[in-house]
This record gives structure tokens, sequence and C-alpha cells, in this order.
């Protein structure tokens, strides 16, 4: 336990430095377990992962990988069991407060309109009511509901809560984007149109975004680097790519690139012995549950 | 159309009902018409007797105090559960010490605490508010201890990450969860507030509902007890339509049973 301790402060000296050069999320060394005692369960280890100011990542692996975990991390919602986060250079010491996180299920408050949903995220930083909802209204002009303002979760379609979600986390200006399958549950007409929606405002505004998904097409249309992990428990990072198809995209288009299918194929080499395997997984461990 | 037959058959079956109490009680078929009418009174006496109480204007006193004290009471219970109900949700310690003794309490009939707050606060309107408290009570501080504890996770993780403290996490996500709770049982919490009313001034009082039923019972007239019933009835139909339209206003928020809202 010590010795760890020891471990930690030496490596918090090398990362104090905070210039502007910094990474926005730094994993280093990162484990994170569940549990205790003999029911410990090791989602991810050994985990390396930077991301720059500006860039957009997309990590992509088999269902029950830890992807999620990953972004829990950096959010600061989860700790992890060993390893550092830092955040521009700093050890993250609690929630990350530099950081908007989008998250795969509803989030939105069912007892809020559009507006106020959107309006409330300035609250905590002190913005006057008036001018919260000026500029909440303007947001989501942005995100294509200007005429929805005033309806509740319930009224709006699953796209439309997405959209709110979005304006509700880019109004606050986060430095950093944490993004968990947000279009997962969507169709796929109206994944496309979120994704272009997300290149569009993310282009005005570039900020370091780590976007989890099992789509890996839409984690090559979205993304800069590609992240790709190995099947859990205990899954870890098994490959990045680059991705340097030209930008602006269109999430549909880009699609039809030949340089699009040879990223494609390059990384589901790599990637389909990892689904595989996940998928045997399954299937032992569903034998065994019913044993 | 639909509503317009359902609202007539409504209407047929109470018909029905009185058409059969009163050809079996003016006329001499399962007993003489005296003795039936000891029994059961006629309905046409029962409203006769409904519209001398309106008329001479004696039961509006009688009316105000049970409303007066199902007020207080629900407005006390629901107080005194909704702190509590916080409380105990947010102090885990709290909640594991004291639940055997609020699941004892719970468990106990409020009614023989009837004679005890009698006792302590007189015949007046405070025993009746304090039985009614002690109804209102749980059914409000269970139901906003749940709200509390089931507060959507992802929900609640989503307005940490927006920043909010923990005084604006208890304003925008605690309270409006533990409300919907709360309305969701406000008919039942209504309901017991006016239940403990009643049955207060059944036991022990000087006016109201309660006493004016009782009073009846006291020398055998049939025809009083049933007119005080229909009084109170139409009593509890009125709040609970006042009820309806409050939690429709105050939940505009929640899908209609007919949206199939999806989670």
């Amino acid at each position: 336990m010590a010795r760890s301790a020891v471990d930690r402060r030496g490596k918090r000296r090398t990362l104090m430095p905070a210039d502007q050069s910094a990474p926005a999320v730094l994993l280093r060394n990162v484990a994170i377990t569940f549990g205790a005692g003999s029911e410990v369960y090791t989602a991810v280890r050994a985990i390396d992962l930077e991301a720059r100011p500006g860039e957009f990542i997309a990590i992509v692996g088999p269902t029950g990988c830890g992807k999620s975990t990953l972004l829990n991390a950096s959010a600061g919602l989860l700790k992890p069991s060993e390893g550092q986060v830092a955040i521009f250079g700093e050890p993250l010491p609690g929630l990350n407060k530099r950081a908007g996180y989008l998250f795969q299920q509803d989030a939105l408050m069912p007892w809020k309109t559009a507006l106020q949903n959107v309006a409330v995220a300035l609250e905590p930083q002190g913005v006057s009511r008036g001018e919260a909802e000026t500029r909440s209204r303007a947001w989501l002009r942005r995100v294509g509901l200007a005429a929805f303002v005033d309806r509740y979760p319930h009224m709006l379609s699953g796209g439309q809560r997405k959209r709110v979600a979005l304006a509700q986390m880019l109004i606050r200006d986060p430095e950093i984007l944490l993004m968990d399958e947000p279009f997962g549950p969507l169709d796929a007409q109206t994944r496309q149109i979120m994704g272009n929606l997300l290149l569009d405002l993310w282009a005005a505004n570039r900020k370091a975004v780590l976007f989890v998904t099992h789509d890996l097409e839409e984690a090559i249309a979205l993304a800069d680097r590609v992240v790709v992990m190995s099947a859990g428990p205990a899954a870890r990072i098994i490959g990045e790519f680059p991705v340097s198809l030209p930008r602006p995209r269109d999430i549909a288009e880009v699609r039809l690139e030949p340089a699009f299918h040879h990223i494609h194929k390059e990384i589901w080499a790599s990637l389909r012995t990892e689904v595989q395997k996940a998928y045997a997984q399954g299937e032992f461990d569903a034998g065994e549950g019913a044993a | 159309m639909r509503r317009a037959r359902l609202l007539l058959l409504q209407i047929a079956v109470g018909l029905a009902f009185l058409l059969i109490w009163h050809v079996l009680t003016v006329y001499p078929i399962l007993a003489p018409t005296r003795q039936a009418q000891f029994f059961f009174s006629t309905p046409l006496d029962v409203l006769a007797r409904v519209w001398k109480e309106f008329a001479s204007g004696e039961i509006w006193r009688h009316l105000g105090i049970t409303l007066l004290e199902t007020v207080l009471a629900f407005a006390f219970g629901a107080a005194g559960g909704i702190l509590f109900g916080f409380l105990f949700a947010r102090r885990e310690l709290l909640a594991a010490v004291f639940d055997p003794y609020i699941k004892a309490a719970n468990a106990l009939p409020r009614v023989v605490l009837a004679p005890i707050f009698a006792l302590w606060f007189g015949l007046g309107i405070w025993s009746k508010v304090a039985l009614g408290f002690t109804l209102v009570f749980f059914i409000v501080f269970f139901n906003v201890y749940q709200g509390v504890r089931e507060v959507s996770p992802v929900v609640l993780s989503n307005a940490r990450m927006l920043g909010m403290n923990e005084r604006q996490l208890l304003r925008h996500v605690y309270w409006p969860s533990a409300l919907t709770w709360m309305f969701s049982s406000l008919h039942t919490s209504v309901g017991f507030a006016l239940v403990g009313a009643v049955v207060g001034e059944y036991l022990g009082s000087s006016a109201g509902l309660g006493y004016k039923i009782h009073e009846a019972e006291s020398v055998f007239d049939v025809t009083g007890v049933f007119a005080g019933m229909v009084i109170l009835s139409v009593f509890v139909i009125l709040i609970d339509l006042a009820v309806t339209l409050i939690e429709r206003r105050l939940l505009v928020w929640r899908p209609g049973p007919s949206t199939n809202g999806q989670a």
C-alpha cells in the first residue's frame, strides 16, 4: 500500500507542469476492478490513452469490454484502482469539471422542458436565469429544436431527446467531450443525421472527444483516431489507428471512399478476433450460468 | 358518444338501486313497511333530510370543520412525511436505526390512538388532526423515501457532470423525483386525512360530519345516518376531483397513460 502511494506521488510530480500542450485526457497504466475478495472482477487493465486538445478519438471494442468504464474514469465518476488520470496535465481529484458527458441512456430531467433542461446546465456557473434562457433558445435552435423548446422529454422522439442532451452538454462549453454510445438506441437514419450534427458543432469549436461506440463504421466516419479494445474481462487497448480522411466529412458519403474501406479492413482484422472471443465467452458464461 | 353512453349507464345503475330500495321499503314485500323503514329508511326520506340539512344551513358548519381538519391533517402529515422522508433517504444510518420502529408504528391500527389523542388534545379539532396526521405521515414518508432513493442514477450522474452542487441536486433532481412519488399517492393520502377526521369526530366531538352521523345513530335515526353518509360521499367525490385537478397541473411533464411513454 505504502509503496503504491510513493509511486503515485512520484508520478504526480512528473505530471505537474500544466502547460497548454498537455494532453486533454491522459490515462496512464489504468486498471479498474469491481467488487472485493474472491468476487473481484477486473474490467480493464494496463490502459494508456492520450487525447490531445481538439482531437476526436473513437473507442471501439466488443460489448462488455469496459469502454464505458474508461469514460467514467475520465469523467471522475469512477476512481481507477490503479494508475493515474490526468486532465490537462493535472491529476483528477474528483469529478472532472472540465468535461461534458453524453450518456447512452436518457439522462434528461423528465420534469423539465427541453428549454429548462438546457438552461439548468448554466445554473452551476452562476448565469442569470434570463440570460440562461436566451442562450438555451439559441442552442436549441442550433440543434434544430426551435419549435420544441416547451416540450417535455416524453413528448420528444429519441433523436430529439439526444439533441436536447447534446445542447445541454455543449452550452457549458466543456473542454473535453465524453460520449458513451450516445446514438446507440437510435435508428440508422437518425444516427447519420446526429453524427453529422455532432461533426458540424465540433468543427465550429474543436474539443477533445472520447467517443465510445461498438459500431466501427461510425467510429471511422467520425474520428481522427480509432482505439480498439480487446474483449473483457481485463480488457486492454490492442491497437490505435489514425484516420486521415479529409474534413469536413459527411457521415453517409465518407463511407463510400476507398480510403474508408482500407482503414475499415485494417481495423476489422484486429477487432474481429476480439469480437469472436467476446461472443464465445458470452456463450460460455451463459452455459456456466445454466449449470 | 361513448362517454355519454357510459354516463347514462352509470346513472341507470344508481337509479335502479334507488328504485329497488324505494319499492322494498314503501311496499310491504319482504317485511311490514314500518319495520322496513325503521331499519332502512326510504330514499325519498333521506333525500328530503339532506335537502333540509342544506336548507337550514346547519350542515355547512359541520362540513367546514371536517374540511378544516382534513386539510390540516394533510398539510402537517405531508410536511412531516416529506421532511423525514428526505432526511432518512439521505442518511443511511438514521434509516437503518429507525427502521423497526417505523415499521412498528405504521403497523399499529390508528383507531386505538383516537382516545389517547382526545385525552391529549381535547375534543376539539386538534385530536382529529392528530389522528389524520398519523395516517397521512406514513404514506407520504414511505413515498418520499422511495422517491429520493430511486432517483435514476443516469439522471443523477448527468446532473453531477453538469456541475451541480448538493443544493442544486436537491432542488432539480431529488425534490422533483420525490414529489412525483408523493403525488402518485395523493388520492390515498387525502382520503386518509378525511378518514382520520371523520373517525375522530365519530369517536368523540361536538361538531363535524362524523359527529352528525354518530348523533343520528345514537337515537336510531336511520334516515339521519344515511343522509350523513350521502353528504359524506358527495364531499369525498368533490375533494377527490380537486386533487385530480391539482395533480394534472403539477404533473404535466408525465407521460399520460395512453401515450406509450418510453423510458
